[in-house]
């Protein structure tokens, strides 16, 4: 009798993720012990997992181990991604508490959803079989489905949850019909088997099984990563959903998804870059003018940032297009700090907002810059950040996602992008414009900032400053990163 | 001694961190405290001047690694040389002046306004001292957000349309010379330059259609902040909003990024083309001049005529520097420190009435010479030094300006722009005229009182400057002419290699060889209209095949 041969398994490339699952499931039986006043040492216990496991995940820099038969790595590249996941997830923990008080939904299961999320995200980040990479995507998507509907007596919230839950099948339908024809092509599902039998093709690009499924699995990633034109879903998804959510959501799912893109692109179908750059160039133009264009028009400030992170997977859809290593470790640099300041600028807006989510309008910000002069000023860092100044992480990222541009020739969409640049100054602007050129309307007495909200904006103003204005050592590992890919 | 530039540059970030310490209703405690930096800065800077040696090199080099990653090297690169030396001097010199001029004007929001005043010092510094490209961008951009913040903040009622105009009028700009600063690295990697510094890139030699390409994205950005018709429109804003230090450091010292732009990156990185555009570029100067000055002569508000006439000014500056040879460069770059004097003078005088009356409007003034005599005196010093009568600073620049763009391909360019002078005493004196003299018969000028000690402490320095620039300014041109005889033969050397083709290269090459040798020697003991002469003549066959084209 034939026996079923289990090869060996390798543990180590994903002991952190198993790590972060056991203590998810702890906290979720824990959670039913915890009186619902005091929720908030679930927060506290996922915070300190959440750096027991960075320290895990920084441990394994510099290796190559590949595990589970070649369906998950643990290379620089996940590391890099993975510390950005945490990053993103650490800052929401941390914002999550005083919100989720306030709203009266501080349900104990919140911080074992944002840990399975994670966990998805390091699985897409490290996986290297297409079944791997969807397996990761739909734990976090599920969970995240989940967390956008998380205020349960909020009707914007379960709408939120709803529309998201909807449209991400339906673009999960796409990725994965994607996938089914790529496996129609190659016969295989491990990306660099992949990479091996398209690069043995006469001529890949006639290959239409090959080609509609590496389109299929565009559009899906682009679902996922907020691309125009399948972007529709984001604004309503963001405002709707608990404002630590939206914040975790536009930069660790974000992140994730460019993990997968750039890992399934540069690593199973380098052969077909001429033929997928020329639709990242559409889509980074679409999706970067889309963003900021419509961005300009909106009054609630959830919106204007769910437009600009619309527009920032554009800013990073140009380092993809251009697919050298100057844009791809751009991709890199530009996630972790877009995690630092896009979170960073929702904890601000946390802060600002009222129960029920009121006072969430651009105007509502009128005065703040001197009835709390730090409030403001961090955000002004932020805002400054996300537009693209210097001395800001933001600059600096975005120098290296056009840049990679500029080196591989497109400069047409560098002009591009620096134009949609300036145009998002605008509405980064006139948020300045009314915390500090207009009366205030209110005295914001109501505002306490707690000291998790006081940690994560100390975190996330020194992570957008610092890598601003000393980038090498953040940037040197992006490129490591990005070398074996 | 050896970091003394970067002392200058950084002693205001230094003086932000200690206002960060002093609470914010001790406005005097602030106040002062902000002079004082600024003071300091400028003795500082007055080292710098003091160990300046007079020749073409770059000074005070300060060179360190800062960024290393990937294609890129960004390095901490300062140094200053003939050119840059007077503009750092003219920044820490207005700074002083500017301070002391809120002490009375200003009364909300001190300490955040002392602070924009430090980080804008800051940032203006570092842009004139960049060596490296990189560098020279971060300050460049740096430098908006207090300017924005001050505009914005305290300006007057139109302020936020003003302030956000400013703002994005100038990143458009900058960024697309960000692509063109990009895309010059990359040239640049493929012949084997490893950094951002300037100076590499002088050696570059790229063919003109590139150099077509990166000069009008260099030359873009800066003639936003110039500004050059037609990209002048911010400007007029920005000036009527802005508080009094906001226009003064605006007018005196960030329009000159624009045209020190030109003089330091776009001319010498990409010579062929600005041969090529120098008629264009000359062009929209002289429109500039008349336009400006035709449209100041019409404005209702003393502030908006003085910043439509910074347009003009800052016209001549352009077709002195786009003339290419010493005397014309040497022109605008007097100009430019003329310019920073005597209109920054005017914005303070307009300051000084705003206050008083909380009015600019011409026809609410008149007779205040009878009230007000000081200020009367004051006032007409500094309109005929912006008019340029001989014997204050503004003649001497634009008699500079006019005689090396005479001298130049731009003959017929300057006799137009010789109008724009006497349009400008039209205008000048005409509102003077209207102000200060005939009846003093609005019942609420006849109370006004006559300019204060602390005022007339402002405007001291920079009418003695007025005068000493106007009467002696050997001193200054003689230190920036070695720098300016570099960048005039950086700009020819390369003429031959864009005329290749051309009728009389082999007239042209043996002239370009012999021509600076003499020349450096020669000039040093006679002054710069003096040495006109013989610099006039081995001119014209420079510059002949250029023009035969």
């Amino acid at each position: 009798m034939d026996m079923i041969s289990i090869p060996a398994v390798n543990m180590t490339p994903i002991i952190p993720e198993i790590f972060l699952s056991v203590l998810a499931m702890a906290l979720l039986l824990i959670n039913v012990f915890v009186p619902s006043e005091k929720k908030s040492y679930l927060a506290y216990l996922s915070f300190f997992g959440i750096i027991a496991s960075a320290v895990l995940v920084v441990n394994g820099w510099g290796s190559h181990v590949e595990s589970f038969g070649g369906s998950v790595v643990l290379d620089n590249f996940a590391t890099f991604f993975k510390i950005t996941f945490l990053v993103a997830a650490g800052l929401a923990v941390l914002i999550s508490d005083q919100y989720m008080d306030r709203e009266g939904c501080n349900h104990g299961e919140l911080y074992p959803l944002i840990l399975f999320t994670v966990v998805g995200m390091m699985l897409m980040a490290s996986g290297t079989d297409l079944m791997t990479i969807f397996l990761g995507l739909e734990v976090m998507s599920i969970s995240l489905y989940v967390l956008a509907g998380f205020n349960r007596s909020s009707k914007k919230s379960n709408e939120a949850g709803l529309k998201y839950f909807l449209l991400g099948s339906f673009s999960t339908g796409f990725l994965l019909y994607g996938m089914a024809l790529i496996y129609g092509a190659t016969g295989t599902t491990r990306l660099y088997k992949i990479a091996t039998i398209v690069g043995q093709m006469t001529l890949p690009s006639a290959n239409l099984l090959l080609v509609a499924g590496m389109l299929l699995m565009m559009t899906g990633f682009a679902f996922k990563i907020a691309a125009a034109p399948f972007h529709m879903w984001t604004p309503d998804v963001y405002e709707g959903a608990p404002t630590p959510m939206t914040a975790f959501m536009s930069a660790g799912p974000k992140a994730a998804g460019f993990a997968a893109l750039l890992r399934i692109f540069l690593l199973a179908l380098p052969t077909l870059q001429a033929e997928w750059s020329q639709v990242l160039w559409v889509l980074a133009v679409l999706t970067m003018t889309v963003g900021n264009i419509t961005a300009l028009r909106q009054d609630n400030i959830k919106r204007v940032l769910a437009y600009s992170s619309i527009a920032h997977a554009g800013y990073a859809l140009v380092g993809f297009a251009a697919g050298n290593a100057t844009g791809t470790a751009g991709i890199l640099f530009y996630m972790l700090s877009y995690a630092f300041m896009n979170i960073g600028a929702f904890a601000i807006i946390i802060l600002v907002s009222k129960k029920g989510e009121t006072n969430g309008n651009v105007s509502d910000f009128a005065g703040l810059g001197f009835k709390r002069p730090v409030l403001a000023v961090v955000m002004t860092i932020f805002l400054f950040s996300l537009a693209g100044m210097p001395p800001t992480a933001g600059f600096i990222g975005k120098f290296y996602l056009f840049s990679g541009a500029i080196q591989k020739g497109y400069i047409w969409l560098a002009v591009i992008g620096v134009l949609n640049s300036a145009a998002s100054v605008y509405y980064y602007l006139r948020i300045t414009v009314y915390m500090y050129m207009k009366e205030a309307t209110e005295d914001f007495s109501w505002i306490q900032v707690t000291a998790p909200v006081g940690l994560a904006l100390a975190i996330s103003v020194a992570g957008s400053l610092i890598p601003g204005i000393v980038p090498s050592f953040i940037l040197q590992y992006a490129q490591m990163a990005v070398k074996l890919l | 001694m050896s970091n003394v530039l970067s002392l200058t540059t950084f002693l205001p970030l230094l003086g932000v961190l200690l206002l960060l310490f002093i609470p914010k209703d001790s406005k005097g405690v602030l106040r002062n405290v902000t002079l004082a930096v600024t003071a300091l800065t400028f003795a500082v800077s007055l080292l710098i001047l003091n160990g300046f040696q007079t020749n073409a090199e770059f000074q005070f080099v300060e060179n360190v690694p800062w960024i290393a990653a990937g294609p890129f090297m960004m390095r901490y690169n300062i140094g200053i040389d003939g050119i840059s030396l007077w503009l750092v001097i003219l920044t820490t010199f207005i700074m002083p002046i500017a301070v002391l001029s809120t002490y009375t004007a200003v009364e909300e929001r001190v300490k955040e306004y002392m602070i924009c005043l430090l980080l804008l010092e800051t940032g203006m510094l570092g842009a004139f001292i960049s060596l490296d490209l990189f560098l020279f961008y971060i300050f460049w951009e740096v430098m908006l957000i207090p300017m924005y913040f001050m505009i914005g903040i305290w300006g007057g009622k139109n302020k936020i349309y003003a302030a956000v105009k400013f703002f994005i009028y100038t990143m458009v700009g900058s960024l697309l010379m960000l692509v063109a600063l990009v895309f010059l690295y990359f040239k640049g990697m493929e012949a084997g330059i490893t950094d951002f510094g300037l100076l590499h890139f002088f050696t570059l030699k790229l063919d003109l259609a590139t150099q077509i390409w990166l000069f009008l994205a260099f030359a873009f950005a800066f003639a936003i902040k110039v500004p050059m018709f037609p990209l002048h429109t911010w400007l007029p804003d920005a000036h009527t909003e802005a508080p009094t230090a906001g226009s003064v450091i605006l007018a005196a010292v960030l329009l000159k990024m624009g045209t020190y732009g030109y003089v330091r990156f776009a001319i010498p990185l990409f010579p062929d083309a600005a041969n090529k555009f120098a008629p264009l570029i000359a062009t929209l100067a002289v429109i500039g001049i008349i336009y400006a000055a035709l449209v100041a002569m019409v404005q209702e508000d003393v502030k908006k005529l003085v910043a439509y006439s910074s347009v003009a000014h800052l016209g001549f500056v352009m077709l002195g520097i786009f003339a290419f040879n010493v005397e014309g460069i040497s022109g605008g770059m007097l100009q430019m420190l003329n310019h920073g004097i005597s209109t920054g003078a005017l914005f303070l005088i307009v300051g000084f009435i705003y206050e008083r009356r909380h009015t600019r409007l011409i026809t609410d003034f008149g007779g205040l010479s009878k009230q007000m005599p000081v200020f009367a005196t004051i006032f007409m010093i500094v309109t005929f030094s912006s008019v340029g009568l001989p014997g204050t600073n503004g003649f001497v620049g634009e008699f500079l300006i006019l005689l090396g763009a005479f001298e130049s391909t731009l003959r017929w360019w300057t006799i137009v722009a010789t109008s724009g002078v006497i349009l400008s005493a039209v205008y000048m004196l005409w509102v003077f005229q209207r102000v200060m003299f005939g009846e003093l018969d609005n019942p609420k000028n006849q109370k006004l009182a006559d300019l204060n000690g602390r005022e007339i402490a402002i405007m001291v320095p920079l009418i003695v400057m007025i005068f000493f620039m106007g009467l002696y300014p050997k001193p200054i041109i003689d230190k920036m002419e070695p720098a300016i005889k570099k960048l005039v033969s950086q700009v020819r050397v390369s003429t031959p290699v864009a005329q290749a083709q051309s009728i009389q290269p082999v007239v042209a090459l043996p002239a370009e060889g012999q021509a600076p040798a003499p020349e450096a020697g020669g000039t040093h003991e006679t002054s710069a209209p003096a040495a006109s002469t013989p610099q006039g003549t081995t001119t014209a066959p420079a510059v002949n095949p250029h023009d035969a084209k």
